[in-house]
């Protein structure tokens, strides 16, 4: 066996791990992922309290529209983080209380603590299904002139705030104030 | 040239044409068997061949589902919220096929425009909650109603 | 406090793997003794110690510690306690620091089995291991800390484990499973420690074939173990649906199955040498390789939105360290190995060769499939998937080929086997194979089917041809038993392993041939027939379990006339999580399993169902524990034994000087 030869395998496997370390960042598209970059969808609906509330209601500034239930256990996981978000101010926070009953949701509120300014009361599911949701629990970081610019599925904890909400936002922010 | 010599390099040789009839196999029977993955949209748009086998994804819209009382047979109108792809099956659907959800099907089009599905899977996270199962849950007395058999991905662990 | 703990025994056993991956192996380089005789102590530390953090993380499951992240997600305090304790691995966390422990675990057991081999080269195996710990764990307590917790503010109760796992399959497959994979990383470290003091021989090879046995015994039966449970899991497509996540281990077993045909090449001749080692880091890096499929969400699996590719960047760095290294170390090392290149275009050298491309090709093959929708997605941003049809055109003509060298491999001779000696010791074998071949499948289903009789006469062959070699074996000798008795286990090991290759053909051939289903509506009292057998649906009630509700149908089942009985699939509703789940009944025998699933209730108490008969389809796994036997009984041949203890006694010999020397002179 000559030397050069013996390098062979080698260079194919730098070669493999190239293309795996590419495959990590694709994007699986086998869900559609549908509103990033575009407005929120136009509503018209009451929020959980019983207030009326439209597109204009919506923060004038970057906030997180994050959607919940009371039946959702992973949404008790994240609530904390959402506590502490709202008590220190950082940013607004609009729930959608996803095909769940009233009576439950603000008896969940109740108990567990209100984070939101104010919580969409989406009963029949419409309002999310024109979001496009899975499920509860998710979160869309919306810019001050309602355009959806993140989604994230599924919790969003300490972690995934650290890492990917943070930065996403210090950048709208900065994006904002030019 | 020493029969030792000789004998080397007709192993050699063999080996040589054994892997290149193999990658040859190989390669042909690959490309015999790519499953395309489209949107509704671009299944809408015509991008998709005639006749042409492969996978669509997206939800199942509600109110969407229509079963038949007597037979395995079920309609249903897949969206990706831009275009809507009619799919019909035969066939026990997954346990977590539901109105809302995500699913992934197989099979081709058909002459009036529906999807002829040999195959549909539903989409599988355990962070995920929808109030049917809820309601399932307060239901489960009478027996789960909307529960179904899965054919879905495997669990990683 | 507990879980603190457990991550402080985690930390405090990546110091002692640093210290593991480095002074044994400096000591093997420069001689020094004294740090390669702290090998062994250290590897009793990384043990406790992560079988500490093990057994910790287990006690908080069974405490129900909610406040630990990975607890309140993978379990519930309904969770029947034999989950709680199992649902350890039911996530990446805690499935890694399984894998870790087992690494630990085999590392001890290299530790205590080694006596007799030079302390230079247990230096070196010790330390590579280390090194790889060292990765695992700081993978671990970077990225996936099992021990973290949920602050401030710990919710009530868990989300509970995945319903798909609950299962008695969760209990047994992946540890398994792991057990097989990390011990290719055993094997992967004698080669190791082989490049890096260049002694690879005949002794080297028989100290490595024991463990590369048992590796590849253990990995035989977890996969066998998924494959049982996939089978009887409704939508996991069976008993092998060339499912991304299977495919990995059984890479690594087609590399591993290579590996040790090629390592009794190197120890009975002394040649195959660098390709041994070649295929000791090929199986190795599979096993890597699956851990980074099912870990960095590369592959489009159940968890489709949960990627992080921060985990797969980091396990691509340590399989990058770890294959990329050992295959620069191979590269540099690896022409110094050559062996004498003496045999014939007809000799078992050869055959095993073939046999070894067969798989390395197999292998190969199955690696492409797995990974080609990612590449093509790389290259062209469209998304594809490859289905079994792409895997069973390649897998099965290659099997075939593999066994009909398989029946002429073991009869065949070292260095010369003349043509005229092959053919008369086969000829019969073969008219006999051919003859019943045709005559069995067409006398039992009255037709000819071309799949089923290649299945049966290579079945035979494979059979026969073991047949005949035993019975020149024991030819000479007085009386059989004396013959049967003369022949060491490793031999009896091999026909085992071979017999289940034959018996796993049958019934992976023939279950995919003669299988029959359908998917029915039955109202109450109505019947339906299918091969051969008559079902009968009773009617469905609803039960209730631990942490389940659900229903229950009850079907008579028939053959004939005669009443055979009950099945009784279930759809059950796990409460916590809310997922729905099938349990399907199965009605197992020896040569056919028939098996419902319940779909669901359409119009008035009819159900929906689909019933299945799948002849042989109890074979595949019969014949995965024949390879394991043969493995396991392989290793255990008095051989491998008695090489030790010469050894031992060398060493014991030069043990008095105890100095630099003796320690190179074992190693010579």
């Amino acid at each position: 066996m000559s030397r050069s030869f013996a390098f062979l395998p080698v260079a194919a496997f730098v070669l493999l791990a190239l293309v795996m370390w590419r495959g990590l960042y694709l994007d699986s598209k086998e869900l559609p992922s549908m509103l990033i970059d575009k407005p929120m969808p136009a509503f018209d609906l009451m929020t959980v309290d019983g207030n009326s509330v439209t597109n204009d209601s919506l923060p004038s500034e970057p906030f997180l529209l994050n959607v919940w239930g009371s039946y959702c256990l992973p949404c008790l996981v994240e609530h904390p983080t959402f506590m502490r978000l709202s008590e220190s101010g950082e940013i607004p926070i609009v729930g959608v209380n996803y095909r769940d009953q009233k009576a439950l949701a603000l008896n969940w509120l109740e108990e567990n603590g209100n984070p939101y300014v104010f919580s969409i009361l989406d009963e029949p599911g419409r309002f999310g299904i024109d979001l496009g949701v899975y499920g509860a629990p998710e979160t869309y970081l919306v810019d001050s002139e309602g355009v959806i610019r993140y989604r994230h599925v599924s919790v969003l904890d300490e972690t995934v705030w650290r890492e990917v909400f943070e930065p996403a936002i210090a950048e709208l922010r900065a994006e904002e104030a030019k | 040239m020493k029969p030792h010599r000789r004998k080397k390099l007709g192993i050699i040789l063999f080996i040589t044409l054994g892997l290149s009839a193999a990658v040859g196999l190989t390669l042909y029977a690959l490309q015999q068997n790519i499953n395309m993955f489209f949107t509704p949209t671009q299944v809408a748009e015509g991008e998709v061949p005639d006749g042409q086998h492969f996978r669509i994804g997206g939800m199942v819209k509600d109110g969407s589902i229509a079963r038949e009382e007597d037979s395995l047979s079920v309609s249903f109108v897949t969206t990706d919220f831009v275009s809507e792809v009619p799919i019909h099956y035969v066939g026990i659907l997954p346990d977590l096929f539901r109105e809302g959800q995500g699913i992934v099907a197989e099979g081709r089009v058909d002459p009036d425009g529906v999807f002829q599905a040999s195959k549909v899977l539903a989409k599988h996270d355990e962070n995920y909650m929808s109030p049917e199962v809820k309601a399932a849950l307060d239901a489960a007395g009478t027996g789960a109603q909307g529960v179904m058999p899965s054919e879905g991905y495997k669990p990683s662990y | 406090m507990l879980p603190e703990l457990g991550h402080f025994a985690l930390i405090l056993a990546l110091c002692l793997c640093v210290l593991l991956g480095t002074f044994p192996l400096y000591g093997a380089a420069s001689g020094n003794v004294r740090f390669m005789g702290l090998a062994r102590p250290l590897v009793a530390g990384v043990f406790v110690f992560i079988g500490l953090a093990y057994v910790l993380l287990t006690y908080s499951f069974a405490v129900d510690d909610f406040s630990v992240t990975y607890i309140q997600q993978h379990s519930n305090s309904l969770l029947p306690f034999r989950y709680k304790l199992t649902a350890v691995w039911g996530g990446h966390e805690g499935s890694f620091l399984l894998w870790t422990f087992m690494l630990a675990g085999w590392m001890l057991a290299v530790a205590v089995f080694s006596r007799s081999m030079p302390l230079e080269f247990v230096a070196r195996v010790l330390g590579v291991l280390g090194l790889l710990s060292v990765g695992y764990l700081l993978f671990m307590l970077a990225t996936s800390n099992p021990f973290d917790r949920i602050v401030p503010l710990p919710p009530a109760d868990g989300a509970d484990l995945n319903s798909a796992l609950q299962d008695f399959g969760f209990i047994v497959h992946p540890p398994t499973l792991y057990m097989g994979y990390v011990g290719f990383s055993v094997v992967f470290a004698f080669a190791m420690a082989a490049l890096l003091s260049g002694r690879l021989d005949a002794a080297w090879a028989r100290w490595c074939r024991p463990w590369a046995n048992v590796a590849w015994a253990i990995l035989t039966i977890g996969i066998a173990l998924g494959s049982w449970w996939a089978y009887y899991e409704l939508g996991w497509g069976g008993w092998w649906a060339w499912d991304p996540v299977e495919n990995p281990p059984l890479i690594t077993w087609l590399f591993g199955t290579a590996l040790i045909h090629s390592l009794a090449v190197t120890e009975k001749r002394g040649i195959f040498k660098s390709w041994t080692v070649m295929l000791a880091i090929l199986a190795f890096a599979g096993s890597l390789l699956g851990t980074f499929i099912t870990r960095s969400g590369l592959l489009t699996s159940v968890h489709a939105f949960a990627t992080d590719p921060e985990r797969g960047v980091f396990i691509l760095a340590i399989l990058t360290l770890s294959v990329g290294g050992a295959l620069l170390l191979f590269a540099l090392r690896a022409p110094l190995l050559r062996g004498r290149f003496g045999f014939g275009i007809l000799s078992r050298e050869m055959l095993l060769l073939v046999n070894n491309l067969i798989l390395v090709v197999s292998a190969a093959s199955v690696f492409l499939g797995t990974l080609f929708p990612m590449v093509y997605q790389a290259l062209t941003d469209d998304l594809i998937s490859i289905g079994p049809p792409y895997f069973n055109a390649i897998f099965v003509p290659l099997m075939a080929l593999l066994a009909l060298v398989l029946g002429v491999g073991p009869i065949s001779r070292w260095k010369k086997t003349s043509g005229r000696y092959l053919s008369t010791q086969l000829l019969w074998v073969g008219v006999i194979s051919l003859g019943l071949g045709i005559a069995l499948p067409l006398m039992i289903t009255l037709e000819f089917g071309f799949g089923p009789t290649i299945t049966i006469v290579l079945a035979l062959w494979i059979l026969l041809s073991a047949v005949r070699d035993i019975k020149n074996k024991v030819a000479n000798k007085k009386t059989l038993s004396a013959g049967l008795a003369s022949l060491p286990l490793s031999y009896y090991g091999m026909q085992l392993a071979h017999l289940g290759v034959a018996t796993m053909i049958v019934g992976a051939a023939l279950t995919s041939v003669y299988s029959t289903e359908k998917s029915v509506l039955l109202s109450p009292g109505e019947r339906m027939n299918l091969g051969g057998y008559a079902f009968e649906f009773v009617g469905a009630k609803p039960i209730t379990g631990p942490n389940f509700r659900g229903m229950e149908a009850t079907l008579e089942v028939y053959r004939g006339e005669e009443f055979l009985r009950e099945l009784h699939p279930e759809r059950r509703l796990y409460l916590a999580s809310g997922t729905p789940s099938t349990e399907m009944a199965i009605d197992a025998g020896f040569w056919r399993d028939l098996f419902v699933t319940l779909g669901e209730e359409k119009g008035a108490a009819a159900w929906s169902m689909t019933i299945y008969v799948k002849p042989f389809v109890r074979w595949v796994w019969l014949g995965a524990i024949f390879m394991c036997l043969g493995g396991v009984v392989a290793a255990g041949d008095k051989r491998y034994r008695r090489a030790l203890e010469k050894h031992a006694v060398k060493k014991q010999a030069a043990a008095p000087a105890d100095s630099v020397e003796s320690v190179e002179v074992a190693a010579r």
